[in-house]
């Protein structure tokens, strides 16, 4: 089974609201201190990806659309052992957004040919917008599964589980796919052997301008801005944490309960 | 001026997330000074008697392909029938369906895609979408530069509005639209894993775990609790990546967004992941040992206490309150 996992660098979405800071002029979020992570979902998709290979065997190829800054997340993935890495760099477009980004991403995934499975994380834990997989589909003509958090090689296809808000479906489907991947127990991220990391840095990594991908910079923008973020700020948090007060931790629970109760009460 | 269609997917009910929604739209309609027009897709005679309320006009899809929800079908008669109506602004709810077709279906109509809106405004005939970014750090205001806008909603985040007097028609239509791709993926099995009959999206009050409680049998602890105060039961990602609760109970940017009137976090940190899910709840409240948790950072008020050594008698205290 050949295997494409999209993968997206994010400011570290766990940075503390303290250390939290803005571009206004860009309006994005501002790197500052933060560090730089492949998103979270991104990594679920890729293990996901990985045991599915580890099962059934076939072909993995991770492709990121990012500026220079974002081919650590290749490089994570080689350390992971993907068979081949794709860069698409991103020649300083801002706010590509879902729209742009599944232009690029689809266009990479043409060029790159043969093809079952196109996996990607459900959302960002930048923008959240949880869009790129179902664009991607269309961009493909190629039908799309999300919430996926569990996949199996079926005699004419694959076997696909995934999160529904009541409870769980099943699908049957034909490849090629495309699939967005939640998160669940049995597809935690796992940790790369020091020795892969090491060699990581000496593999092989494609790196592909728009041009190279049939696009150009201008047609990423006009996908982009078919909506477009005007404003960013940081929204004022009137929220000012009480402790609940009390000699003992009895009264303590007895204060908790009695503001509970009353918001009970009102309910 | 062309129309604004809220879609109802199959399988949808009257609740406070489909009103919310309906409420969304007719704002939205009259701010444009144009048609509210539902499109109820697989609709019961009962819910388009609801719907008939809350709107211009209503159009049940009568399509057999809708019985029930499969994607490709689903998107394939959603697009055909949004294409004649020709909209300004589709707009759809949280469940996991609409959230799966939105930007599928703003591609195919030729607009724009918008996600998880805390709010819709029109300033000067343009429609601009509020909503929550990285993890609920920051607000970004979205401006749909292409029509349709395509726009799924934060379900509780939107007030209803109250019955219209005079009742629209239903209109039956059939578009039969379904392509051959509709073949290549099929639900297969379906299963329900909720605790309630309560979305946790449409609750009012919470009580949710996390990490600290380590392990699944405290969680029984948590229910004694929540059924006291008539709550229901929801879990971080941490309690649900360890097994301890099913997936579906999750809250945070991996799971539900919520927005009840109180939302109990015990034992859980309050990582941004997890904010992102509660940004919209009116109340927090929060139990942890750790003074310095991010969890109090936003809340309103907080025990600094293990979790063992309150769950039990608060249950007790908060019985005889009530």
């Amino acid at each position: 089974m050949k295997i494409i996992v999209c993968l997206k660098q994010i400011i570290d979405p766990e940075v503390s609201p303290r250390d939290f800071q803005l571009d206004r002029e860009a309006l994005q979020a501002a790197l500052g201190s933060a560090s730089l992570v492949t998103n979270i979902f991104c990594e679920n998709a890729l293990e996901t990806a990985l045991q599915l290979r580890d099962r059934s065997s076939g072909e993995i190829t991770a492709v990121t659309f990012g500026p220079e800054e974002s081919e650590e997340v290749l490089r994570k993935a080689l350390a992971l052992r993907v068979d081949s890495a794709v860069h698409l760099v991103n020649p300083g477009i801002l706010h590509s957004g879902s729209s742009g980004a599944a232009l690029v991403l689809a266009a990479a995934i043409r060029r790159l040919g043969e093809f079952d499975l196109i996996m990607l994380g459900r959302e960002a834990g930048d923008w959240g917008e949880g869009q790129t997989a179902g664009l991607v589909a269309e961009e493909l003509g190629l039908p799309c599964v999300a919430f996926v958090d569990g996949i199996e090689s079926d005699s004419d296809g694959v076997l696909v589980q995934r999160q529904t808000d009541v409870g769980r479906e099943e699908l049957h489907a034909r490849l090629p796919l495309v699939v967005s991947i939640t998160n669940n127990d049995a597809n935690v991220p796992r940790i790369p052997k020091t020795r892969d990391i090491m060699l990581a840095h000496r593999k092989e990594l494609t790196s592909w301008s728009l041009e190279d991908i049939g696009l150009d910079a201008d047609a990423v923008r006009d996908a982009a801005v078919r909506s477009e973020v005007v404003d960013l700020f940081i929204p004022e948090k009137d929220v000012n944490c009480e402790f609940v007060p009390g000699e003992s931790i009895d009264e303590r629970i007895q204060e908790f309960a009695q503001r509970v109760a009353e918001i009970v009460r009102s309910v | 001026m062309a129309n604004v269609i809220s879609c109802m997917l199959p399988g949808v009910e009257f609740d406070r997330a489909a009103r919310g929604l309906l409420g969304a739209g007719e704002r939205l309609a009259a701010q444009l000074e144009t048609q509210h027009i539902i499109l109820a897709a697989g609709a019961s005679d009962t819910l388009a008697q609801q719907l008939v309320q809350h709107g211009d006009q209503v159009v049940v899809l009568t399509d057999q392909e809708l019985d029930e929800y499969q994607p490709e079908s689903c998107l394939a008669l959603l697009h055909a029938a949004c294409a004649d109506i020709r909209a300004d602004a589709v707009l759809l709810g949280q469940d996991a369906w609409s959230q799966e077709l939105a930007p599928r279906l703003a591609h195919r109509l030729a607009g724009c895609s918008i996600a998880d809106a805390q709010a819709v405004d029109v300033r000067d005939g343009r429609i601009y979408i509020t909503r929550s970014v990285y993890g609920g750090k920051a607000v970004a205001v979205v401006r749909a530069n292409v029509a349709p806008a395509v726009v799924w909603l934060r379900a509780r985040a939107f007030e209803p509005e109250s019955a219209r007097s005079a009742s629209a028609a239903a209109e039956h239509r059939s578009f039969g639209a379904t392509s051959s791709s509709a073949a290549a993926t099929k639900i297969i099995r379906r299963h329900s894993e909720s605790e309630s009959d309560v979305r946790l999206e449409d609750a009012a009050i919470i009580v949710s775990g996390g990490r600290g409680l380590g392990g699944p049998e405290p969680f029984d602890d948590l229910r004694q609790l929540a059924s006291v105060m008539k709550a229901e039961i929801a879990a971080s990602r941490a309690a649900c990546d360890a097994g301890w609760v099913p997936p579906g109970l999750q809250v945070g940017q991996t799971g539900k967004k919520v927005a009840p009137e109180l939302y109990v976090a015990i034992a859980i940190s309050g990582a941004s992941q997890h904010m992102m899910g509660i940004t919209d709840a009116k109340v927090v409240a929060a139990i942890n040992t750790d003074q310095d948790a991010p969890i109090f950072r936003h809340c309103q008020f907080g025990l600094v206490e293990d979790w063992k050594n309150v769950v039990g008698p608060l249950k007790k205290r908060i019985m005889d309150l009530l």
